[in-house]
């Protein structure tokens, strides 16, 4: 095989395509490693090369990867069992939201994926006593400065984040999928409305955000609430949820939540990596350049077209003058 | 309101080895292990898949142990340590 | 990278890719008599913080497959332990195949003699006494146990002393090859021993284990058995991966704690640790 300077293009070719991996030499395999690990992508492509024949030295990364993927699930489906347990007195049906979603779902999405953070949704009314309800029950706050704390409440579409004293692991407890500031809201209320319980009998069970909504949050997640990083997994989601559900009436509930260009430039680039579809206009290519910029050893790359990216994410989740405040505020602390 | 019913996790959601005065009891459903000591392992098998009430479980082990009655609340916080670490569950 | 060493140790390939050619040229001669892993488990990357920090002050960062975001960067002269905390860490985040134990490891007639104990303790310095006395070096660092045959799979990077060790092992060790001193690392003073020849030619056959000991050096030579429950909360402490390797862990180590006795050993000096192990082995 030529040895083309490898980047996401690769991971996105063999998630595509499992049996392109056939082609690859040492070298290959050691660069879509070191590129998957990075995207925090290793389980989802362990996953999709099940059964493929690879080295026997790639087989065992892939096992280890795959085992430890399903130790992630169960990890995470816990600590959706333990804030369903706190929470089910309040009888608020506990909305799971992004990775742990996809598993408790059972949806292609989850199938190897990597979860951090367990995030859920609650309806904005109630989440005073859904925060108290997770402190009586062994949840700490992450962060005591006032100002981060302040700064959470005021603006953002989440509590600060908490912590587990035992099992060190965090909840972000969101009442709405996009930041107060960011200047589309969401139709949060019908979030909820819409959610699909998991377990039907149980008052006060886990639920998860519609199909089609799931892929609006993904959309969301990119390109509203972040600078891109991470968006080779999100974009999998996204490739995963509309192969899994298809897209009839996701223009309309995108629309409803004034996502809906945001959801389509998503399903253009999901495409373009994972569908082999050819859809992509100028700014979609730029897009495309951010997202698979990484190398064989797992860096990141283009600087530039990074740079971009990220001083675009603060300027769409806040309004310019409350980011200089924030930025101050910051650099004060750190000095 | 009828009293809360406990039930410890199911036996094939855990695994435990006996090591020597401790049980290590590996809960499948959380990844966790948990080293515990008597009474705790004779509260889960008490409380079984069918569940008791607290009532029921402290008369019971207060039975079987032969206390006196000032242990009740050892015995009561035991329990609240087993709901805590998800071994045993409430409803 | 500019720069790129791999080396398989034991069941475990490696790459290093560096900015600089030195702490490469270091690798290169050091594991000269290791094999190369086809497709490395993990990567490791020393690089400048800043482009000119290649040149001006150069300072190694550590990165990798697996990172700490809080890990300090090391002084170009220390660019070896740079690379070989680098590969540590790999290890220590993101092995999965086997549970990992902080503990050295030595073999003689096909059973596992493992010593594991805080920095400090001398597990490192006694495997490498050890080894100049008929054991087979299996480890200083970390012990693999494969959770589906309980067995302890060598992984015999370079040993690393410090401080004191360095002269105590030089002293019964004269003909064996070292690293260079690296003087005033944030550990001190540390010098690398490379595994004999045998050690290297045997690391891929593992063996059963069979003693566990807790050596605790500075004080009056004492033996104490340690009870299972102690030896079991004592080797979670001591893997890093036990919580990762979920039921396969947990196997793992109650089988391990099941299947061998443990001893706590208080040892003055290494001659009498020397002559402690011996004994305990003896009795076995």
């Amino acid at each position: 095989m030529g040895r083309a300077v490898s980047d996401g293009w690769l991971l996105a070719r063999i998630l595509r395509a499992p049996g392109e991996a056939a082609v690859l030499d040492a070298a290959g395999w050691t660069d879509l490693i070191g590129i998957a690990r990075a995207e925090q992508m290793i389980g989802t492509l362990a996953m999709r090369l099940q059964g493929v024949a690879v080295p026997e030295g790639v087989a065992r990364i892939l096992a280890d990867a795959r085992a430890s993927a399903e130790q992630g699930r169960v990890a995470a489906l816990w600590e959706a069992e333990a804030a369903r347990r706190a929470l089910a007195p309040l009888g608020l049906p506990v909305v799971l939201l992004k990775g742990t979603a996809f598993v408790a779902g059972g949806h292609a999405a989850g199938q190897g994926r990597s979860i951090g953070d367990l995030d859920i949704l609650v309806p904005r009314a109630r989440i005073d006593e859904a925060e108290a309800a997770l402190l009586a029950a062994g949840w700490e706050w992450v962060k005591s400065d006032p100002y981060d704390d302040a700064y959470y409440r005021q603006w953002m579409h989440e509590l600060p984040p908490l912590i587990h004293r035992d099992r060190d692991r965090m909840i972000d407890v969101h009442h709405t999928i996009l930041p107060l500031t960011a200047r589309i809201m969401p139709d949060a209320a019908a979030l909820l409305a819409d959610a699909v319980p998991l377990r039907a009998e149980k008052k006060g069970g886990l639920a998860t955000l519609s199909p089609h909504d799931m892929l609006v949050h993904a959309a969301a997640h990119l390109f509203a609430d972040g600078d891109l990083a991470g968006g080779m997994r999100n974009l999998w989601d996204v490739h995963c949820l509309t192969g899994e559900f298809g897209v009839s009436g996701l223009t309309e509930r995108a629309q409803h939540h004034g996502l809906w260009r945001e959801v389509s430039r998503a399903l253009r680039l999901a495409d373009a990596l994972y569908g082999g579809g050819g859809n992509a206009g100028p700014v979609d290519r730029l897009y495309l350049r951010r997202l698979t910029a990484r190398d064989g050893w797992g860096r990141a790359t283009r600087p530039f077209v990074r740079q971009a990216f990220y001083v675009r994410s603060h300027w769409l989740r806040m309004p310019p003058a409350m980011l200089a405040r924030h930025l101050w505020i910051k650099w004060r602390k750190a000095s | 309101m009828p009293d809360t019913i406990y039930r410890a996790a199911a036996p094939d959601t855990v695994r435990t080895a006996e090591l020597d005065a401790f049980t290590a009891i590996y809960h499948r459903a959380s990844g966790i292990t948990h080293l515990v000591t008597s009474p705790a392992p004779e509260i889960l098998a008490m409380l079984g898949g069918g569940g008791l009430t607290r009532a029921a479980l402290l008369a019971r082990l207060a039975a079987d142990f032969d206390l006196p009655d000032g242990d009740e609340g050892a015995l009561a916080a035991r329990l609240d340590e087993l709901v805590a670490a998800g071994l045993v569950s409430a409803s | 990278m500019r720069h790129v060493f791999s080396v398989r140790v034991g069941p475990v390939g490696f790459r290093v890719g560096s900015d600089w050619r030195a702490p490469i040229a270091q690798l290169e001669t050091l594991y000269a008599g290791y094999p190369k892993p086809e497709v490395p488990d993990f990567s490791v990357r020393l690089f400048a913080a800043r482009p000119w920090r290649r040149f001006l002050r150069p300072s190694v960062m550590i990165g990798g497959d697996f990172v700490l975001p809080e890990a300090a960067p090391l002084p170009l002269a220390q660019g070896l332990l740079a690379a070989e905390m680098g590969m540590n860490l790999q290890m220590a985040l993101g092995q999965r195949r086997y549970l990992l134990l902080h503990a050295s490891a030595v073999e003689r007639d096909g059973r596992v003699l493992l010593m594991t104990g805080h920095s400090g303790s001398g597990k490192s310095t006694l495997a490498a006494l050890l080894s100049r006395r008929g054991w087979r070096l299996m480890g200083d660092e970390f012990a693999l146990i494969d959770p589906e045959t309980g067995l302890a799979h060598a992984f015999p990077r370079l040993v690393s002393l410090k401080n004191a060790a360095i002269a105590v092992v030089q002293a019964a060790a004269s003909n064996a090859r070292f690293g260079p001193l690296l003087a005033e690392t944030p550990k001190g003073a540390i010098r690398h021993l490379v595994p004999d020849a045998d050690a290297v030619a045997a690391m891929d056959r593992p063996a059963t284990p069979a003693l566990l000991l807790f050596p605790s050096y500075g004080h009056a030579a004492a033996v104490r058995e340690v009870p299972e429950s102690e030896v079991f909360v004592r080797l979670t402490q001591a893997s890093t991966n036990y919580v990762a390797l979920g039921e396969r862990g947990f196997s793992a180590l109650t089988g391990l704690v099941k299947a061998i006795p443990a001893r706590a050993i208080d040892y003055p000096d290494t001659e009498s640790a020397v002559a402690q192990v011996d004994a305990l082995w003896g009795g076995l």
